[in-house]
């Protein structure tokens, strides 16, 4: 009996062999495939139990992952969640917001460039550690402009962008309504989805990053935008007599623009800089059909509308102006109404062209990555150029304008005693209606930047709701105070 | 030449001193991967593991000193490990497997002790032939009986006796292999000598197919009525594996393959549970996920573990096993191969590949027919269930459900594999055993009484 034995051996081995085989086809050879997998519940655990870098502002983590008792080993936290929750946005299993989104290769360790920190945390035995993401926020300048904002009271909506005109750092980006992102972050998923759904319901839209993702009517912020292009065209400077008047009556058509301000406008014939001080609609609006719709278009892509420039944060609205407007159109646009649309970020890159001599830096918010373990830079972002918007004459021209303003115009809330400072205000009619028949109250801006002569920081500040009557919703004196306060933060430092 | 008979009791002991470091170092690491820190009741666990591996190492020395040194420590190992990674689920979804595994594991090893001593001579088997064949078709049907019969799962191999339930198919196993090789000894002539040849084969003649054919039946009842695939292959395999060595010829290799593909192709068409099983392999990712009806979930997620695990594994404790459903039992091998990974895989079936070498070797060195149809068909009846629960976790097969010897959790399974190593350990020390001295005594006084030297 012993040869068929010996044959029904050599059958088991080949038995044996081929489940050799099949183990080694599934976990070598097949084993990236299946762990690349959609649907791979298991990896997408893993990846969630991963001790994700912080995010950093300064010293100061922002977000970070603190280890925890239940399966998945770490939970995300946000220490200061609310001043920084539409920056950071949250981060949960299979989904993620911000710059957890955006930086999220890095956070996780997975990206190529952190094979080598990899490779040394396999050999030292330790749990794969992402890496830190360092912003560029300035967390004095952060705390100005998210008290300043809530200060005006508890409905506001409205958000701040404050960047430093010679390299595009974004140095603070509040936005209000804000929420909560360690109720989202929660591993307790049924009450983060509950805390989701209640939030998206909210018509204030708290989820929403309004520094980058609403675009309103700029209003009269974007007289700097119009001034720019008339100074660039050469026929103007700051004391070119341009016309103004009560009233002006847009071409083929018979509506008619007042001003918001009942002085300083009503000669026929007043300087352009004069016109700046006290924010005439009325010059502005006749000026921008002079300059023309393609030099005011060409204008404002140098200033970056119609573009996305912003890698840092997701989902980024565009700011427009449409080419090929038609006379009327031109007028209003003249002045920020109509067809023009902008984000605060928008608006704040405009100022910080002007303050960085018309050279527009592509802004950003990370600063660098830092190794987890020995906090060394691995990689950090240099500053780009995105346009030259205008020549550096035509930006001291408008910066002098600016200056005007703040010292004898509307935008005396922002003066600083001691520091020059450019501004510039805006109040714009949103045009809308409430769904009871009442007009949408106007939205307020304010733009400006400081010292005037050497720029250190250009602010934005846009507030799309507030609480108080109609007219008493100014940009000057609701959103110079705040833009005041931003830029002393950020000039000094210790104070 | 003279040959020197070896008992090798020293190299068994050490060998067990190192599956015993196996088990219950794979213990500890449980502990430290999941909490971070060594179970507390790491010295009463090891205390009782290393106890009973003495008990039946004792045993061995004593009633079966000549036995193979090799197979105790493998299922040792093996089943030390089984218990670590049932524990380290456990911990995972509060359950007490591991705890009620080691009790039947202490049962196992009782009847493993109770084998070898009251069975002195594996050749007493033989007259149970008849008796093993009944109380293994009654095992068979119990289940089918109202009351204490069970369906788990799809398949109706359970019955249940107050609290305690028992597959009954796992004792079968141990009972048929003795009903088969008790036949085959008296009837293997019959079943070899005569026959016909046809292209190079000799077949067997109609009248002999009566025992292959009753065999094949039973296996499709157990099929049609049990929902049982797994059992049903290894039956008819390990019928056709011995009646293959008792005759010495191919020809019944070719009636039973016949019979194998035929019935598979019936089933296919005829069986709703056979057709599913198929499908599930031939397309397992379109059952699997939200929207579909999420059959092949055990299966994907055993494969995702196992590529989760790579070439040498998330490390025990921690992994996420816990996914795959009923990973104490039939997917035990997906657990092992997720948390020690293709290096773990690799050992595991090494380990099951010893057992059966082993097991043919005794086979091959064993003075007697029935030793040999009996070690051949518990060795073949491991390789099957191996290959064909371990192919089917893998992906390699469909899917069957068996439980993994020695791995799995399961009292059936566990306490029968402990009674199939003891009857290997019986054959192996019956053949490994020096031949009794049967030459005349050469005392002195011969040589006043021997006239003629006669030889």
């Amino acid at each position: 009996m012993n040869k068929p034995i010996r044959t029904v051996s050599i059958f088991c081995l080949l038995l044996f062999l081929a489940l050799v085989l099949n183990a080694t086809y599934l976990q070598y050879y097949h084993a990236s495939a299946l762990n690349n997998r959609v649907g791979n519940g298991r990896v997408a655990t893993a990846t969630f139990s991963r001790d994700r870098g912080a995010i950093m502002v300064g010293r100061t983590a922002v977000a970070e992952s603190v280890k925890t008792k239940d399966q998945y080993k770490v939970q995300r936290v946000y220490p200061q969640p609310f001043m920084y929750a539409p920056v950071t946005g949250w981060y949960t299993f299979g989904n993620e917001t911000g710059i957890e989104r955006t930086q999220n290769s890095y956070l996780s360790g997975e990206d190529d460039s952190l094979f080598v920190n990899r490779l040394v945390d396999l050999v030292n035995g330790n749990a794969t550690k992402g890496a830190n993401v360092l912003l560029t926020i300035d967390p004095a300048a952060q705390k100005a402009a998210f008290d300043g904002l809530r200060a005006l009271g508890s409905d506001v909506q409205g958000a701040v962008v404050a960047i430093e005109p010679s390299t595009g750092k974004i140095l603070a980006m509040v936005s209000l309504p804000t929420y909560n992102p360690n109720r989202l972050a929660t591993h307790d998923f049924k009450k983060a989805s509950a805390y989701a759904s209640r939030l998206s319901k909210l018509r204030s839209q708290p989820l929403l990053n309004r520094a980058v993702q609403t675009t309103l009517a700029p209003g009269s912020t974007f007289k700097v935008v119009t001034a720019s292009a008339a100074v660039q065209t050469g026929r103007y400077n700051a004391n070119t007599l341009v016309p103004a008047g009560p009233t002006y009556t847009l071409p083929q058509s018979h509506s008619v623009v007042h001003n918001d301000v009942l002085s300083g406008c009503s000669s026929p014939k007043i300087p352009l800089i004069q016109a700046m001080e006290f924010s005439c609609n009325t010059a502005f609006a006749p000026l921008a059909v002079e300059v023309g719709a393609s030099a005011m278009h060409k204008q404002a892509e140098g200033f970056g509308f119609n573009q996305q420039y912003f890698d840092d944060l997701p989902a980024q609205a565009t700011s427009r102006y449409p080419a090929g407007l038609d006379p009327p159109s031109t007028a209003l646009s003249g002045f920020g109404q109509g067809s023009v649309t902008a984000t605060p970020l928008q608006m704040a890159m405009v100022t910080a062209g002007i303050a960085n001599h018309g050279v527009v830096m592509k802004p950003y918010l990370v600063s660098s990555l830092q190794s987890p373990t020995s906090f060394e830079t691995l990689k950090s972002t240099n500053p780009e150029q995105l346009s030259q918007a205008t020549s550096s004459s035509t930006a001291s021209e408008v910066t002098k304008m600016m200056v005007a303003t703040v010292q004898s115009g509307t935008a005396t809330p922002a003066a600083i005693p001691g520091i020059q400072v450019a501004g510039k205000t805006g109040t714009a009619q949103s045009g809308l209606t409430n769904p009871d028949g009442s007009e949408v109250p106007p939205y307020a801006w304010f733009v400006g930047f400081a010292p005037a002569q050497s720029p250190k920081v250009a602010v934005c500040v846009m507030l799309q709701h507030v609480d108080q009557p109609t007219d008493e919703i100014h940009g000057g004196t609701l959103g110079g105070p705040i833009a005041k306060d931003v830029m002393e933060a950020v000039l000094n430092p210790h104070g | 030449m003279h040959f020197v008979h070896r008992r090798r009791r020293g190299a068994e002991l050490f060998l067990l001193v190192i599956a015993l470091l196996v088990g219950v170092g794979a213990y500890a690491a449980v502990g430290l991967g999941v909490k971070e820190k060594v179970p507390a009741d790491i010295v009463s666990y090891g205390g009782w593991l290393a106890a009973l591996i003495v008990i039946a190492h004792i045993t061995v020395r004593l009633v079966a000193p000549y036995a193979d040194p090799v197979l105790l420590p493998i299922v040792a190992a093996l089943n030390g490990l089984g218990l670590a990674e049932i524990h380290r689920l456990d911990l995972a979804l509060d359950t007490h497997f591991a705890r009620q595994q080691l009790v039947w594991m202490t049962i196992g090893v009782a009847l493993f002790v109770g084998t070898l001593v009251l069975l002195r001579d594996h050749r007493v088997l033989q007259r149970f032939t008849y008796t093993s064949g009944l109380a293994a078709i009654v095992l068979l049907l119990l289940p089918m009986a109202p009351g204490i019969g069970k369906t788990v799962n799809g398949a109706r191999i359970w019955i249940h006796l107050g609290s305690m339930s028992f597959q009954p198919g796992e004792v079968a196993k141990v009972l048929l292999v003795i009903t088969f090789a008790g036949y085959l000894v008296l009837h293997r002539d019959a079943l070899a000598l005569a026959g016909r040849r046809v292209a190079m084969i000799d077949l067997p003649r109609g009248r002999d197919l009566g025992p292959i054919l009753a065999m094949w039946l039973v296996s499709l009842g157990i099929l049609v009525f049990q929902h049982d695939l797994g059992s049903s292959l290894l039956f008819f395999g390990l019928f056709l594996i011995m009646l293959y060595v008792a005759t010495e010829r191919a020809g019944w290799l070719v009636v039973g393959g016949t019979l194998f593909v035929v019935g598979s192709y019936l089933t296919f068409l005829f069986i709703a549970h056979v057709r599913e099983r198929f499908q599930l392999w031939s397309d397992v990712w379109a059952h699997y996920g939200s929207g579909t009806d999420d059959k092949g979930r055990q299966t994907v997620e055993t494969m995702f573990g196992m590529a989760y695990g790579g070439l040498i594994g998330r490390g025990l404790g921690q992994g996420s096993p816990w996914r795959i459903p009923f990973a104490q039992s039939d997917f035990i091998f997906g657990a092992i191969g997720e948390e020690l990974g293709l290096t773990g895989s690799i050992a595991v079936i090494v380990l099951y590949g010893l057992i059966v070498e082993r097991a043919f070797r005794a086979a091959l060195i064993s003075r007697d027919d029935i030793g040999k149809l009996l070690a051949t068909g518990l060795g073949g009846a491991i390789a099957l269930q191996v290959f064909v629960v371990v192919g089917g976790v893998t992906h390699l097969i469909p899917l069957t459900g068996l439980t993994t010897p020695f791995l799995s959790y399961g009292g059936s399974s566990l306490v029968a594999n402990w009674v199939i190593v003891a009857i290997l350990l019986r054959i192996s020390d019956a053949a490994r055993r020096p031949l009794p001295d049967l030459s005349v005594p050469d005392d002195a006084d011969m040589e006043s009484t021997q006239v003629v030297r006669l030889s």
